[in-house]
């Protein structure tokens, strides 16, 4: 029982050499089927979390959701499915039909992906790449690409105009991501994710570099394109955004990448920064990982969800000045805290972490003031025009 | 045939397409996308020469920033859902003249590498520490740090120099 999944691929490939076929040929296929499956089985998982989060949505609103298909309504997904499935394909006039329908393929690939490199549980991951962390990178702006090509294609001026936010905002927001997620990388000393779980055997990173996980959660609810970040569809502004064209399973497509985004996001933070699989009696039982990484991961999701369903959207210039005069810097002062942290000695020994753990303090410091003289600048701020004495608009002050 | 020379001839023909449709589609946008297609190509290459790290740098700055900056500038400058115009102008015979240079100049190269003339080159024994290598050497002071310096001032400079055409001449309207 020490190693399940490897034993399940042994089993396969020893089939698959017992039909006759050649080992280098049987490798191959086994890999190809292996992908298939973590494909379709992140895919088939956006079910059930659609519901879930459906579920969480309602509670959250003093609401009771989905609750006649199935039990407990575990079965609307599927009806809502289907209906998505029978829908048509509507092709608006002068759409540019190959990218039209290229647009949400490569979306659901650059979510998808991300489980190329995540690892579920030891010994338990599709492929152990030294450059984890890059390809996770790497892969997550191929999504960008496609929401932009959605948005131009579809000849609409409101989809183009959601497109345009869309690249402002992903590619904004990619710039402290990639940033932070340095910082893991330089703790560990690694950018494969087997390495960075088995460097949190001492100590989760999130307790070594706990800006750095807050900024790395922000920036992913950006990424994410959900509330409060969620310009790029904004019902009211924009009639929804660059997905506005989109009809039946094609939108369908840009609905679950954007549900398997929010739990990617957790598994994410949970690989990078909580931990992945570590937990107690985890050497000995490995399928036990699997446990702890989806608990971990299904704890941010629905912290996720819980920001989405509490703060309204913000505007489009809060959204840009937030990420290039805040995120950013601070993104940046927590680099260089971990860089100085890792010159003072190896991983683990009590100067690193002193230095790691004051170098945050400073800088957690630094902000919140920076924060106080930013809100008592805006408080102190000169109003438009003195109010008419008896104003019954909401913004006037009280006298 | 192993599967990895079907799937290396394969990705060889396809980048190779996607390269000649770059400069034979007329539509600009889908002349990007073959564009990114090619691209994509070559980092499926990298992956295939277990090249991982070249591979993933291959698609977040080729694919990730400048296919996407391409594709921006486009929409923005040019009508060209109904763009059927010229497809070569009167500097096709410099880009002609260089690209064939450019093509010769990698054709002598290559040809010394040892590597080529062998059948099939053999997997690198230590690539994480030629990365490495790869890493030191971009911030060693005795080989590559002076260049990789100049490439990001200018970087910098560029940045600069699009903040201030971007900004309003003098402060016309606005509260910053």
């Amino acid at each position: 029982m020490s190693d399940p999944f490897g034993q399940i691929g042994q089993f396969f490939l020893n089939l698959l050499t017992g039909l006759g076929v050649e080992a280098g040929l049987a490798s191959f296929l086994l890999k190809v089927a292996g992908a298939a499956a973590l494909a379709t089985g992140c895919l088939f998982s956006t079910f059930f979390l659609i519901w879930a989060e459906r579920k969480l949505l309602a509670r959250l609103q003093d609401r009771l959701g989905p609750n006649r298909t199935g039990p407990f309504g575990m079965l609307q997904t599927i009806a809502d499915f289907a209906k998505l499935v029978t829908k048509e394909l509507i092709f608006p006039s002068g759409v540019d039909r190959p990218v039209f329908l290229l647009a949400p393929l490569l979306v659901v690939m650059s979510v998808v992906g991300i489980w190329a490199v995540v690892p579920f549980a030891p010994r338990f991951i599709a492929s152990d790449v030294n450059v984890g962390v890059l390809y996770v990178v790497s892969v997550g702006s191929i999504g960008t690409l496609g929401i932009m090509l959605a948005g131009w294609s579809s000849n609409n001026k409101y989809a183009l105009l959601g497109a345009f936010r869309t690249v402002a905002q992903l590619v904004s927001y990619e710039v402290p991501m990639v940033l932070v997620m340095l910082v893991p990388v330089m703790l560990s000393g690694s950018m494969g994710m087997v390495a960075i779980v088995e460097q949190q055997r001492s100590m989760w990173f999130v307790v070594l570099a706990p800006i750095a996980f807050i900024l790395f959660y922000i920036t992913s609810l950006a990424e994410n394109g959900r509330a409060p970040f969620d310009l790029m569809e904004a019902e009211s502004e924009i009639a929804t955004g660059y997905n506005v064209e989109y009809s039946g399973l094609m939108f369908g497509m840009f609905f679950v990448a954007e549900f398997l985004h929010a739990f990617t996001i957790g598994a994410l933070a949970t690989t990078l920064f909580l931990g992945g699989w570590l937990g107690p009696g985890v050497d000995r039982y490995p399928l036990l990982g699997l446990v702890y990484f989806l608990g971990k991961s299904a704890v941010i999701w629905w912290s996720i969800i819980w920001v989405r369903m509490s703060l309204p959207r913000i505007r489009i210039d809060q959204m840009l000045a937030l990420n290039w005069k805040f995120l950013t810097p601070l993104a940046l002062g927590v680099v260089v805290v971990t860089a100085v942290a890792d010159k003072v000695g190896p991983a683990g020994t009590l100067g690193r972490t002193v230095v790691q753990l004051v170098g945050n303090g400073v800088v957690l410091a630094f902000t919140l003031l920076a924060l106080r003289a930013y809100a008592a600048r805006l408080r102190n701020r000169p109003t438009l025009a003195t109010p008419p004495a008896a104003s019954t608009s909401l913004g006037a002050p009280a006298q | 045939m192993t599967p990895l020379q079907i799937v290396f001839l394969f990705v060889a023909a396809f980048t190779l397409l996607s390269a000649l449709l770059v400069v034979t589609r007329p539509n600009l946008v889908h002349a990007s996308l073959w564009l990114i297609a090619a691209l994509a190509g070559v980092a499926v290459l990298f992956v295939l020469l277990e090249a991982g790290f070249l591979a993933a740098v291959q698609v977040v700055i080729y694919i990730g920033a400048i296919a996407i900056l391409i594709i921006f500038a486009v929409m923005l400058t040019r009508r060209v859902m109904s763009d059927s115009g010229p497809q070569v102008n009167r500097n096709w015979w410099g880009a002609a003249l260089s690209a064939l240079l450019i093509f010769g100049g990698l054709l002598g190269l290559f040809s010394q590498v040892p590597a080529v003339g062998s059948a099939f080159p053999a997997a690198i024994a230590n690539a994480d520490g030629l990365l490495e290598d790869l890493g030191r050497s971009l911030v060693d002071v005795n080989r590559y740090v002076l260049p990789f310096e100049v490439a990001s001032v200018l970087l910098l400079a560029a940045m600069i120099g699009a903040i201030v055409i971007a900004r309003p001449a003098a402060r016309e309207e606005g509260e910053e």
